[in-house]
Parts: C-alpha cells; sequence; structure tokens
C-alpha cells in the first residue's frame, strides 16, 4: 500500500536493543510508525512487545540503537521525557490513584502555576471525551469505576497530555467484546485526527480487525512489519511462532452424559456484606466441558472454591453423584480434603500462579508430594512415587526444567503452570476444575492444556474450565456458564453461541437477565 | 456559677496542652501522606525542644535577651524546626534513600531522639532559656486583670501558630498541586513516579518539614504550656499519643486541631479530676484515668475500621518503601 508511505513518519526504533542480564529482551529491532495509523505490535507472551514498548515511553533505556520522533533523534529517559515527545503509553495494569477522581488522576504531575482549577481540568476532560466519543465522569473516584471506565481515564490522561503517539499494553485483555468495540471505534477516530496509534496484542482477529499494519516479534527480533489488509491469521501466526500450527480445537461429541455435579441455590456473603455468591445454579455433566464466562472478579474463584470446600456458603447446597457407586453426596458437609478423596480437583492458576497450589521453593516432586504424602504409611518420606510422577509430567507435557529437583518458582510461568495442571490430572479426577490454566501461555502451551482438558472429557471427567478468552471458551466448551456480580446470567450451549451474547450476559444487571432468558425460554 | 469556672479552668489546661498534640501530629500526617510511618516523632519532638532550648539559652545570656524579644522568639522556634527537621533528613536518608525498615528506624530515632534530648538539658546551666518564656506569651503576658484575659496568659503565640500550621496544612494537602501530588505518592509512588512527579523529592521535604513541625511541639510544651525545668522529662508519652491522633484525625489536619482538644482533656482528666473538691479517688484509680485517650484511640480504629469508607482509611503506601525497580 503505496498510501501508507505518503504519511509522515511519526516514531522510528533503528536497531534498538534491550538486555537485562544474560536475557535479550529485544535484539536489532527496526520499527517505524507513521501518523495517521493503527499499528499492531504482535507477538507471544514474553517475546519482547512490553519492552520495545517501554523503551520508547521511558520506562527502560536501550542499551543500543536510536529513537527518532519526528525525525528528529531522541533521548528518552523517563516518562516525563515521552510526555515531551508526545508519547504516552497506556500500560496494562493502570497506573492511577483509587481514591483520587478521574480528574485528578488526570492533572496528576503536570506543572501549571498557582492553585489546582478542578473546575476548568473537568471542562477539558469534557471536551477531550466528547472529542473521540469516550464517556466519563470525571468526578467519579477510580476505586468506584469498572475497568473499562478506569482504562477510559488513562487513555484521556495521554490525550490531556497532547499525545500524538498513544501505545496501549494489551487493552483488551479486561474488557467485553461490546466495551472492546467501543474503545476500536475511539482509537480509530483518533487515527482519523492523525495520532499515531500502536497497540501490544497477541491476539489476532483484534490485529485483523482494527489495525492498518502489523509488526511481528519473536524472541525480541522483529520478523517483519506486513499491511494487515495483504495479509491472513496462518501467515500471522507461523511468523509469531515460527513454524506452522494448527489452530484448531478439537471438540468431540459428549459421549455417556450424566450429571456429575449439582449446584442449587448457592449463596455466599463475603466479609464485608457484599454477595460474592447470588443464587447460584447449575449442573456440570461427565463428559462435558462446562465453561465459566464473566469479568475478571465477578465470583468464579469463589464459585470454585465454594465446590472445593475452601468457601463457606451461607445457604444452598452441592450435590455430586460419586461415579464408583452412584451415591450422591453434599459436598456442603465435607471437608476439603474428604471432597478432594471423592474425586474433585481444583487447580487454580491465580495472577501470581504460585500463590495457589504450588509452593515456590521446593522441587517440582516435593510439589507431588503435597497431593499424595497422606498416602504413605511409614515415619519416612516415599519419594519415589512421587518422581515419577513429576518425570511423567514433564515429559507428557513438555515441560522445560534442567531436573525434578529444580525449585519451581526457577521454572518459566507457562511451565509453572503445566506442573500444577499436570499434577491434578494425574490423579485421574472426576471433577476438574481449572481456572485461568492458559494465563500467560504461549500459543503452544495454550493449546497442549486445552489438549488435554479434551482428553480428560473423553475420559468421562466433568470439566469446569473458567476462561477470559470467549473465542477460546466458544470452541472449547459445550457449554457455558455466564456469571455477572456473583450470579448466573445465563447458560448457553457452545457451538451456537456468538461472542456478543455471552458480552451481553457478562455486563447486564440480573433483572434485564431474566428476561433475556425467559425469552429465549419462549422460542 | 461554680460549674462553670471548673469547665473553663479544665479547657485552659485541656487546650494548650492539645497544641502540643497538634504539632506532632500534624508533622506525623504530612509524613505519613506521603507513604512513611515515622515512628520517631517522639525523639523528634524531644530534639525540637532541645535545638530550640539550647538556642533560648544562648540567646539569653544570663536571663536577658541579646537581641530583641521578638527574634529570640522568632529564632528558637526555627532553632527547633531546623533541630528536629534535621533529625527527619536523617530519617528521610534511612528510610527513603537506604530503604531502611522504616519501623525500625523511626524507633530507632525515638531512642536517639530521647537521649540526645537529655544529653543537651542537662547541659543548660541554670535553665535561663526559661527567662524567655514571657516573651512566648507576649501580648497576653501583659494583661493582668479579669479571669478571661488571666487565663489567656497561659496562652501564647506558639498556641496559634499551631492552629495557623494545621489549616494551612489541610489547604495545602487538599487545595493546592503539590498537595495532590504528595498524596499521590503516598497512595501510589509508581503512579506517581510514572506521570513524572519526584517521588524522592517529595517524600524528603514531607518527612522533613513534618518533622519539623512535629520539632514545634516539643519546644511548645517546654516553653509555653508548662515552663517548667524539668518539663522536658514528660514530652516523649506525648508523642506517642500525637502518633495515636493520626488515626484519631483520619490523616486530616483540621480534625487533628479537634481531636488534640479532646485527647488534651482526656490527657489532663487523669490529673484535674482529682483536684476537684468533693472528688474523691483512691490513688489507683488515676492511672486508669490516663489510660482515656489510647482507648479513646481503639475504639476510633474499630469504627473507622467497622465503617470502611476508602477515604478514611490511611494512605495505601504507607509503611512500604519504594523501589523503582518493580514497576
Amino acid at each position: 500500500m503505496n498510501a501508507q508511505e505518503s504519511k509522515a513518519i511519526a516514531l522510528e526504533m533503528k536497531n534498538v536493543s534491550k538486555r537485562f542480564g544474560s536475557v535479550v529482551a529485544n535484539k536489532n529491532v527496526d520499527l517505524t510508525v507513521y501518523h495517521g495509523e493503527i499499528l499492531a505490535i504482535l507477538g507471544e507472551n514474553g517475546c519482547g512487545k512490553t519492552t520495545l514498548m517501554n523503551m520508547i515511553s521511558g520506562i527502560y533505556y536501550p542499551d543500543e540503537g536510536q529513537v527518532f520522533v519526528d525525525g528528529q533523534e531522541v533521548v528518552i529517559k523517563s516518562p516525563k521525557d515521552a510526555f515531551r515527545h508526545k508519547i504516552g503509553m497506556i500500560h496494562q495494569h493502570f497506573k492511577l490513584v483509587d481514591l483520587f477522581t478521574a480528574t485528578e488522576n488526570i492533572i496528576l504531575g503536570l506543572k501549571e502555576e498557582g492553585r489546582v482549577s478542578m473546575a476548568g481540568a473537568e471542562q477539558r476532560v469534557r471536551e477531550i471525551a466528547d472529542r473521540y466519543g469516550f464517556h466519563i465522569d470525571p468526578k467519579k473516584k477510580i476505586y468506584e469505576m469498572s475497568v473499562s471506565e478506569k482504562q477510559t481515564v488513562e487513555i484521556i490522561k495521554v490525550l490531556y497530555r497532547n499525545a500524538d503517539i498513544l501505545i496501549l499494553d494489551e487493552p483488551t485483555a479486561v474488557l467485553t467484546p461490546q466495551e472492546t468495540e467501543k474503545l476500536f471505534a475511539v482509537l480509530r477516530r483518533m487515527r482519523d485526527d492523525g495520532k499515531s496509534v500502536i497497540i501490544i496484542t497477541h491476539k489476532l482477529h483484534e490485529v485483523l480487525s482494527l489495525t492498518d499494519r502489523v509488526a511481528v516479534l519473536r524472541r525480541g527480533e522483529h520478523i517483519a512489519t506486513v499491511n494487515t489488509a495483504e495479509t491472513n491469521e496462518n501467515e500471522l501466526t507461523e511468523m509469531m511462532v515460527g513454524k506452522k500450527i494448527a489452530l484448531n480445537i478439537h471438540r468431540s461429541d459428549p459421549k455417556d452424559v450424566c450429571d456429575r455435579l449439582v449446584v442449587s441455590h448457592v449463596n455466599c456473603v463475603g466479609a464485608d456484606g457484599i454477595k460474592l455468591l447470588d443464587d447460584v445454579s447449575f449442573t456440570a455433566r461427565a463428559g462435558e466441558i462446562l465453561g465459566i464466562a464473566g469479568i475478571a472478579g465477578s465470583g468464579q474463584r469463589e464459585l470454585l472454591e465454594s465446590i472445593a470446600g475452601l468457601q463457606h456458603l451461607d445457604s444452598g447446597e452441592i450435590v455430586y453423584h460419586n461415579p464408583k457407586n452412584g451415591e450422591a453426596v453434599n459436598l456442603r458437609d465435607k471437608t476439603p480434603l474428604q471432597i478432594r478423596e471423592l474425586g474433585v480437583r481444583l487447580s487454580f492458576v491465580p495472577e501470581d500462579r504460585l500463590g495457589m497450589g504450588l509452593v515456590g521453593n521446593m522441587d517440582i516432586t516435593d510439589n507431588m508430594m503435597l497431593r499424595s504424602y497422606r498416602k504413605g504409611h511409614s515415619l519416612f518420606l516415599d519419594r519415589k512415587k512421587p518422581r515419577n510422577l513429576a518425570e511423567d509430567i514433564i515429559k507428557s507435557l513438555e515441560i522445560v526444567t534442567p531436573g525434578t529437583t529444580t525449585p519451581v518458582r526457577r521454572l518459566s510461568g507457562g511451565n509453572v503452570q503445566k506442573v500444577l495442571v499436570g499434577r491434578e490430572i494425574a490423579s485421574s479426577p472426576a471433577v476438574l476444575m481449572a481456572a485461568y490454566p492458559v494465563r500467560g501461555l504461549d500459543i503452544n502451551s495454550s493449546y497442549a492444556i486445552y489438549n488435554l482438558l479434551n482428553t480428560q472429557k473423553e475420559n468421562g471427567t466433568a470439566v469446569i474450565f473458567v476462561g477470559e478468552d470467549l473465542d477460546v471458551l466458544i470452541e472449547l466448551c459445550d457449554r457455558i456458564l455466564v456469571i455477572n456480580s456473583g450470579a448466573v446470567t445465563g447458560i448457553v450451549d457452545g457451538r451456537t453461541a456468538r461472542k456478543e451474547e455471552l458480552g451481553l450476559l457478562m455486563t447486564k444487571t440480573r433483572t434485564e437477565c431474566e428476561e433475556v432468558t425467559d425469552g429465549d425460554g419462549n422460542e | 456559677m461554680n460549674i462553670w469556672k471548673y469547665i473553663f479552668e479544665y479547657l485552659m489546661q485541656a487546650i494548650p496542652l492539645g497544641m502540643t498534640f497538634v504539632y506532632g501530629s500534624v508533622g506525623e500526617i504530612l509524613t505519613e501522606k506521603a507513604g512513611h510511618l515515622n515512628l520517631g516523632i517522639p525523639g523528634i519532638m524531644c530534639v525540637g525542644a532541645a535545638g530550640g532550648c539550647t538556642a533560648l539559652q544562648y540567646l539569653m545570656p544570663g536571663g536577658v535577651p541579646a537581641v530583641h524579644p521578638v527574634l529570640v522568639v522568632i529564632l528558637g522556634i526555627l532553632a527547633s524546626f531546623l533541630a528536629a527537621g534535621l533529625v527527619g533528613l536523617l530519617y528521610s536518608f534511612l528510610t527513603v534513600t537506604l530503604k531502611a525498615n522504616q519501623n525500625v528506624t523511626g524507633l530507632t530515632i525515638t531512642i536517639f531522639g530521647v537521649g540526645a534530648m537529655k544529653h543537651l538539658m542537662v547541659g543548660l546551666k541554670g535553665s535561663t532559656y526559661l527567662k524567655a518564656l514571657p516573651y512566648f506569651r507576649y501580648p497576653f503576658s501583659q494583661a493582668e486583670q479579669g479571669t478571661l484575659l488571666r487565663s489567656m496568659q497561659l496562652c501564647g503565640v506558639m498556641l496559634f501558630l499551631a492552629i495557623i500550621i494545621a489549616l494551612v496544612s489541610s489547604y495545602v494537602l487538599n487545595r493546592t498541586r503539590v498537595g495532590l501530588h504528595l498524596r499521590a505518592v503516598g497512595e501510589n509512588p509508581a503512579t506517581a513516579d510514572a506521570v513524572g512527579i519526584n517521588v524522592t523529592a517529595y517524600k524528603y521535604w514531607a518527612t522533613c518539614i513534618g518533622s519539623g513541625i512535629a520539632g514545634l511541639g516539643g519546644l511548645f510544651y517546654v516553653m509555653d504550656y508548662s515552663g517548667s525545668p524539668e518539663a522536658y522529662k514528660s514530652i516523649e508519652p506525648l508523642g506517642w499519643l500525637s502518633i495515636a491522633l493520626v488515626i484519631f484525625a483520619l490523616w486530616r489536619p483540621h480534625l487533628s486541631v479537634l481531636g488534640s482538644i479532646i485527647f488534651g482533656a482526656l490527657f489532663v482528666a487523669g490529673y484535674y479530676i482529682p483536684t476537684i473538691p468533693g472528688v474523691k479517688l483512691s490513688m489507683s484509680f488515676t492511672p486508669l484515668l490516663k489510660m482515656l485517650p489510647y482507648i479513646v484511640t481503639m475504639i476510633v480504629l474499630i469504627v473507622s475500621s467497622i465503617r470502611n469508607k476508602r477515604e478514611n482509611q490511611p494512605p495505601s503506601g504507607l509503611g512500604v518503601n519504594y523501589y523503582r525497580e518493580e514497576r
């Protein structure tokens, strides 16, 4: 596309390299950004996308190479320098003061003379919002805001400083599809206004629907920059991963489906009086994958924990149909240990992967023993079986580790997750609950985990999968339960579900949802 | 009305004592707003007292002012502020630059401050600094007539200075850009850093100015409230109460004036109630009365944590040293 070439260059990086100790984060990267375009920086986790952008937003300083803004070589040593060159970055983890209002956060750090003129600043915030089509209440405090509102504040903060180059780090990771569409509309309006928008992402469909050009990074190196219109999903994946891989999840039809876990009218009130779970009812069936979709923190964790016996329930019951003897037991009366012994397994991958389930300072064998030490009868530990198990898991899940005696915390995030998921699957559970099992994993490992879940399902396990990526949920799950503020707002068939439908359920208030589900029932 | 006389006299003891707490707590609030829990405040108040008294000793050779009396007062206050501010600088250097544990550093500073003060105060032969006392109460010291004015003799310039400092601090914190930035530093230093606020500078300035203000509390207690050569020995417990008062005042300097008066009232209750004619208290009861301020602080802590309003909580970054690399 020669139209791109005629646009003026806004930012240029030449031969930029960055090392952290012996790890090379970026190596000889060249990148060009034009005015009035949306550029995607595409790559897998840990390929150096964010590091590269941090070097132009002033968080890191490159070891080698040059950065040019509007043709002038510049030195960017701090976020302040970046703002001076009209570069602003919206980080994945928002940098906002919770206790302040939107406006206070936006004007924070600006050096204008005299008293703070809140009214004047609020007026300007409103002007910016109107110009690009944001919705924002300048007086609202951050801690009362939804994630998408916080992101809006971050974007306006950058625009308030007259940024011409906006960098967004994984902006859609926390948004519903509807919010994502709104954000994209705003970004397109910015592009039409002559601004350069860079989004860091690993989601291909976003790249294809939003951007003008794509720069692909792999292992810190710049592979290619292509025009979005001239490429496709497969080509981009190949560039990202370096080899051809099939991106299909094989979803087999459920066989021998029977009820395994019947959750009815479960209520759970948190310490501060907020309802964590609000009259939750659903059935998990053997031989099926039940997906759970919802905005982060909507009660997914509490739901899984209540099944595993880790959460106190205020009312409701959870009936488990034991596949061994056909008995029905109420899990509410059982201790977590008894529930585990019945074959209910929870593998929860929290944001800090080591927070729950694994002990970072212990090696893989010892972590296997956390689940089996009660089986021994001798005074001394029997390390042989756990070691064999550890070796099996390392082999079958392709875990990269020097050996079974390496402390788990020294492994990379993806490998830690494989250890956790592998251990839970190894005991051939009757119910397997996996929350965010692919968080932070590269494409290959993610698909390895999806296949593991599918294998479990084919073996007759009732799998409950809490996911973040709606596309994956739709591809992988047989049924998808949507949870919103602790209440179930709908259960849809994974084979016919649409993303928009899920997104609506994720954000709607309860009464609206009841109307929706009623309507569906009549059809 | 006899009872009013007692209430009035009671308040005239409570309010001036309360101003000691105003200095201490406003100083501590400024420091905490920058994210630093300074447990060195009791020691810093002692150093403030010692610094001010030492300067006054030199300014009053033989009990006669060496310079104009107004200048004596100003220089005394300045010396106290600087001495305490310097200890604050030491605390900042240890916790901000060297990232030492704030609690341990603070406690060490208190132990150091109390010791340094005792050493200095014992060295002040004849306590001639106390001869400057009338100037601190100028112009009220000239009024001799009437109950009200006689009672006003208990109030000196530093009493009003305390209230001014508290109100100005509140204004700066809530209405100015500097205040906004300071609060941001205490709430979320990484965010403040990302928008280009000099976190280290804000922490240093807030801690040093806060310490200086707290130090004035020590000088006030000796040169205004008490006026006795033994007064310096009872500064330290007042420092601890000032820190408790920060919680009571919900980190708001203007509320700390009110809180200080209540604390002052509770504190003198232990001494004052047994002196009221007709009131008979056994000796063992007086220490219980002295517990009142602490009990009230505990109740406030419980109430404020139950209500759980975000605005009434301590700054989120309080007590945590900021490492830039972690962002």
